[in-house]
Parts: C-alpha cells; structure tokens; sequence
C-alpha cells in the first residue's frame, strides 16, 4: 500500500479496492457487507432513531482521543441521549490526497475500538479522496441507527425536577485548544470523548424513566440548557458552587478569556430526573469511571414560562440569566 | 497558590465579605446621602464584576463606573478603519488579537475581510507573527498593536525580536494607550464624580503599586489593586470602602502576591527601548497627548503607519454612545441602541464586542438578573 492516499486511492479503481479491503473491511469486519451496494438489517418497525454528525476535529489526533474514536463516540452519545440503544452506524470519509495512510490505519482502528467498546457495528462506508487543500486532512461522516426504548418521548417536565451532570466540564474543548499548540501552553487533560450508551442505559434503568438526555456537546453546559429552557418552555436554575470543572480546566479558561459552562464536551451527558429518582440516577452514573464526578446541579424552578430561562446562581448567592454563546471564537473542537 | 485560588472562591468567604462590604456602604450613605461611586479601570474587572455577581449584589450600595481600559472600546473609529483598511492590500498577512475581528469598521469588519479571502490571522501569541513573517517572505506582515501597559511589552518584545532577526517584512500597527493620562484626563474633566479607582490588574504587574502616587498626592482620589476572584474583588471594595469612609486617599496594594512596587523592571525598560509617547486618539474623547506609545524614529522600519498609507472613507455616525460609556458618564443600557440594534451579534459599537467591553459585561451578565 502507498504511504499517502492518492486520488486514485478514490477513482474506484484497484487502489480504492485495495484500500477499502485491507484498511476499512478489515477492521470493521464488513466481508458479508463489501459484496453489495447496501447492508441489510432487520429493525423493529416504527421504533427506529436516526442521527447524522459530521467531524472536521483539528488537529486529528489530540491526548487520549482521534477523530476516529470521536466519530464514533459522538454519534452512539446522540443516540443514547434520544433514549435509544445504538445498534449500527455508517461512515462517509472525506480524505486529502496526500494524507498519510498510516494515520488512516490509526484512526480507522480507533473507531473499530470504539465501535467494539460501545457494542455496536459499523456496517456501511464511502469513501471520496479530495485534492489537496479541498480539505483539511480528514472529515468524517457518521450516521448512527438505534432502537428506541423510552415509551414517552416528549418528557412531562415538573418543577423541582433534578438536573445532573455526568462529569466535570470542559475537558474535551481545553484538550483541543491546547493540542493544537498554537497557545503556548501545555494543560495535562485529556479529551473525555467516549460512548454514553451502557451507563445511560443503566441510569434510566435504575430511574425507570427520566425527563430529557442531552450531551452538552458543541455551545457546552450552558447552550444546551439554553435550548431545553427555550424548547419546553423551562425555568432552569444551575449553582455555579456544584458545577464540576477539572482545576487545570479552569486555570487554563482564566488564562485564556475562556467560560467552562460553553465548553465542549465529548463524553458528557445532562440529564433531568424527577427528583426523588435523583439519587438512584446519581448512584448508578458512579458506577462507572465515565460517571464517577457525576452531581446534582441544579433543578427545574417553573414550567410554562412562555420564554424559557436559564439562570446561574453565583458562589454570592445572586442569580444571573445565561444566554446562547455570542460571537466568542474557538477553533473547530469536533 | 492553589490554596489562595479556592478560598478567592469559596462561598462562605466571599458572602462574609460581601456582608461586611454592605454594612460599610450602609455607614457611607448614612455619611454622605448617597451611594459610593466606585471606577473599575480594567475591562477585565468590568466583566469579572458582573460575572460573579457582585454588581449586581451590591446594586443597592455601592454604584460601579466602568471605566476606560478596554483595548478595543477606547480605539478611535479612524484607528479601527485603517487597520481593516490594511487588509484590503493583497500584499499583506494581518495578525491580530480574536477581539478585533468582530469590531465594526464604518464599512466591514475585519471577519467580513477574511471571508472574503483576505489573508487575516487570529493570534493567541503574538509572537507567532514573527514565525509566520519568517516563513512568507514575499508577504508584509502587520500586528495589530492594541492595548495598554499589559500589552505594550509584548508589543516591544516583536519588535526586539525582529531587530535582532533583521526582518524587513514585519511591521506592526502600534495603536496603544497609557493607564496614567486617560484617569488624569477623566478626573480632570471631572465628568463623573468618584470616590475611588479599582486598578487594573495586569497593568499593575508591569507599572508596579507606586505608579498611582499621583492620584491621592495630585487629586485627592484612592485606588486599590486587586484580583478577578470574588473575594479578591470584594476585599478590594471593603479596602475602598475603609478609606471613603475615614476620608482618607491612599493607593492599597490589596494584590501584593502579583503586583510589586515598583513593578516589572524588565518590561518598563523593554517598552521605552522601542517606543516613545505619543499622541493618541481616543473613542469619544479625542487627542490626548502623550497618551499612548509608537515606533522610535530608528526603528521606523517597523512601523506600518509609515510603510503603508491606508485611504479611509469618513467615519460613518450613528448612535452609539460608547465614547461616553467608556468614560463612565453612562452606563450600557442608558444607550438608545443597547440590545436592540446594538447586540453580540450585530455590534455597533466596539464596547458590545470586546470580551472586556462594557456593554457585553452588561448584555451577558446584567440584563435579566433577579
């Protein structure tokens, strides 16, 4: 195999077989797949979630994490937030020529692992190779497909409901920044990215049901609480004291202009609960190394508000309201 | 260090002193009939203010003005015009901080330039823009030089750098401002009445504490120097506090682990290798001579005011009252535009983009409070 993709590596010809069957089939185990257009699988009719992400992550490879494991993570977390058990997932890969086939092989490999860890399979794949400088590298398209298991999809939100965080915030947007070496700084954090979708299982089991899932991806805690406030008209109240962020995080948001609450997450999930299940959610998110900062951090102060609102209690006890991310500017993060 | 973070953020501490901050503005008002006025200087101060609360806490006891040191809000609409001029040449690689990217020039921004295909790059380090002049010989390359004391070393440093490189394609354009000439001005036109100055941080690492004699000796005003943590903020005001009510004027060196008295030697003698003071013009103000620093004669081969003439249309006039929120006579809402046409994401004026201007302090963080 060359060392670099080619744009023949995309013309269809004997370069793209040779790719798609020693790096692609290979690790994601497609032999049965590779012999037809399309994979065949059977779903329970009328209960299937769908979900599409694209991932321009710069650089591709950053501490403890590549676009490969993100793709893959950042899709099956979609799913399982949506209160659905992931099941497959495609992949579309858009590559420079130029691009060295040995982080191909590293990041192929990275989403075969992730795909395995996550107990899902990856069952169709394209792959188009661009000229050099059409693209940056590599961008990677997922498409996930799950089964749903909740019954009642538009969540019956109450006041006092709990709001949980899984974990500390930020880890995923300081590693990128810092990984990209262009600040100056060195920050010991790795990304958090990695698969939701055993511990959310489990912590919806141990509440029977929860309100809402959200990951604070991209926009961060507060976006997302943002977008909950607004959509089902919510009054959210957050205590700045019980939000837990990493010291390395914050010192590096000090020094760089840079608020936790609108960093991104890739391994983090928010999760409304009523509150007497509030406990047993808590207690099973600590059950595993993803979930082992997981807290209480706020809760649900009205419903029915016509504009939605999502308010910070300072460490001085006076609240103030948090609104979307306004023209700050961060490099892509996923 | 780590120790003295968390006890600047513990809850019990800081509600302690925002208690004792109350009982003293209480006797203030009892002594005076009316509230204490005090200035935060710095933009990071503004925006740590209401961040954390404390503005809007002490809304009832003690009136913050802020003040002149955001960057991107005191620079002249002339000043921001030409700088995006200088990415209309094709010749040109512009390197500058992410604040002034957004700032609206009277015809573009300097995002909409790079959208166009303008070669525009958004620097964490300045220092970067020596290597990226370094690796594109064929190309000028300008550093947006905007900023007060904080900056102004690094600004030296470039030039230092570049000195000793022999580099005939760097240049930058040198738009700074001094902490010293803007607050005498301010207490000289005596527009707002002040009972003390909350100084800036940064700056104050590199002036050092005894840099603000002027103010208690010439004009009978306190300041104090303090940190962006909510305690450090409110054991500042509580000092402030102290001082109005004993009638007393005096700078307080309330950030002693940080800032020095004298200072960082190394920088004041960087910054006055390199430049002289200048003239500069201000937002809203005007000329105000000696106010800010620029290129020494023998190092005029740096300095892109000289090397580039940037034609600029007239600055266009609207209603933007950000000259007078910088010199704390108004505060953001009282502007006819704030959060109506004037927001984050359509800025008018310079102060609602800077992550240090007031107005975004108050869009973010004052509006709704409850």
């Amino acid at each position: 195999m060359n060392k670099v993709i080619s744009l023949a590596h995309g013309d269809g010809g004997e370069l793209s077989h040779r790719l798609i069957r020693d790096l692609f089939v290979k690790n994601f185990g497609h032999y049965k797949e590779a012999m037809f257009d399309a994979s065949y699988i059977q779903l329970p009719a009328n209960n299937i979630a769908v979900t599409t992400d694209s991932f321009v992550v710069k650089p591709l490879f950053f501490p403890d994490c590549s676009i490969g494991k993100l793709a893959v993570a950042g899709t099956v977390n979609d799913l399982a937030v949506s209160g659905a058990k992931p099941l497959y997932l495609t992949c579309g890969f858009v590559i420079e020529e130029g691009f060295s086939v040995n982080d191909l092989e590293k990041i192929v490999s990275d989403m075969a692992n992730e795909a395995k860890a996550a107990g899902i399979s990856i069952i169709a794949g394209d792959t188009k190779v661009v000229e050099k400088g059409s693209c940056d590298g590599v961008y990677i398209n997922t498409t996930g497909i799950g089964i749903i298991q909740r019954q009642n999809v538009i969540p019956n939100f109450k006041s006092g409901d709990a709001i949980i965080l899984s974990g500390t915030l930020g880890d995923h947007g300081i590693a990128i920044l810092t990984a990209r070496g262009e600040l100056g700084i060195h920050v010991p954090v790795a990304s958090d990215c990695s698969s939701l979708n055993s511990m959310l299982e489990d912590a919806v089991q141990a509440a029977g049901d929860v309100r809402i899932m959200r990951d604070p991806t991209r926009g961060g805690l507060a976006t997302t609480l943002v977008e909950i406030a607004e959509d089902f008209s919510l009054s959210l109240v957050i205590c700045e004291k019980d939000i837990p962020v990493k010291e390395q995080v914050q010192g590096a948001c000090d020094l760089l202009g840079f608020d936790p609450l609108y960093l991104a997450n890739e391994g983090k999930a928010i999760i409304i609960v009523e509150s007497e299940k509030k406990d047993a959610v808590l207690h099973a998110l600590h059950m595993y190394p993803e979930g082992k900062d997981a807290v209480c951090i706020g809760k649900v102060v009205k419903t029915e508000q016509p504009s939605g609102q999502l308010y910070l209690e300072t460490l001085l006890g006076t609240k103030r309201r948090i609104n979307r991310l306004a023209g700050v500017m961060l490099p892509r993060i996923c | 260090m780590l120790e003295t973070m968390r006890q600047s953020t513990n809850p019990d501490i800081c509600k302690a002193m925002l208690e004792a901050v109350h009982k003293k503005a209480e006797q203030f008002q009892i002594n005076n009939g009316r509230l204490p006025v005090y200035m935060e200087v710095c933009g990071s101060h503004t925006m740590a203010l209401a961040r954390t609360g404390i503005k809007q806490a002490l809304k009832d006891s003690v009136q913050f003005v802020s003040g002149p040191g955001c960057p991107v809000c005191v620079t002249a609409q002339e000043s921001i015009d030409s700088m995006i001029g200088l990415a209309k040449d094709e010749r040109t690689i512009i390197c500058t901080f992410g604040d002034m990217m957004r700032v609206p020039g009277s015809t573009k921004t300097l995002l909409e330039e790079k959208a166009s295909g303008k070669d525009i790059r958004v620097l964490y380090s300045p220092i970067e823009a020596i290597s990226i002049a370094e690796s594109n010989l064929d190309k000028e390359v300008i550093f947006l030089g905007i900023g007060f004391e904080t900056t102004i070393p690094i600004l030296a440093f470039l030039v230092q750098m570049a000195v000793e490189k022999q580099m005939t394609n760097f240049s930058i354009w040198m738009a700074t401002k001094l902490v010293e000439p803007i607050l005498r001005y301010l207490l000289e036109a005596a527009e707002v009445q002040l009972d003390g100055f909350i100084l800036p941080g940064h700056v104050s690492i590199v002036l050092g504490e005894s840099s603000y004699q002027y103010l208690p000796q010439e004009y009978g005003m306190s300041g104090v120097i303090t940190g962006f943590e909510p305690a450090e903020l409110l054991s500042g005001i509580n000092k402030l506090l102290d001082l109005s009510l004993k009638k007393e004027a005096a700078i307080i060196n309330d950030h002693p682990s940080i800032v020095t008295k004298q200072g960082n030697a190394v920088a004041q003698e960087l910054m006055h290798r390199y430049f002289y003071n200048s003239n500069e013009a201000w937002r809203g103000i005007g000329n105000i001579p000696s106010s800010g620093m620029d290129l020494k004669p023998e190092y005029e081969r740096f300095n892109a005011k000289t090397k580039y003439q940037v034609h600029t249309v007239t600055v266009k006039k609207t209603k933007c009252r950000c000259g007078e929120v910088i010199r704390g006579m108004i505060s953001p809402e009282k502007c006819p535009l704030f959060a109506k046409a004037c927001h984050p994401l359509h800025p008018i004026g310079p102060c609602m983009v800077s992550t240090e201007g007031s107005c975004s302090a108050y869009y973010h963080y004052m509006r709704e409070s409850y």
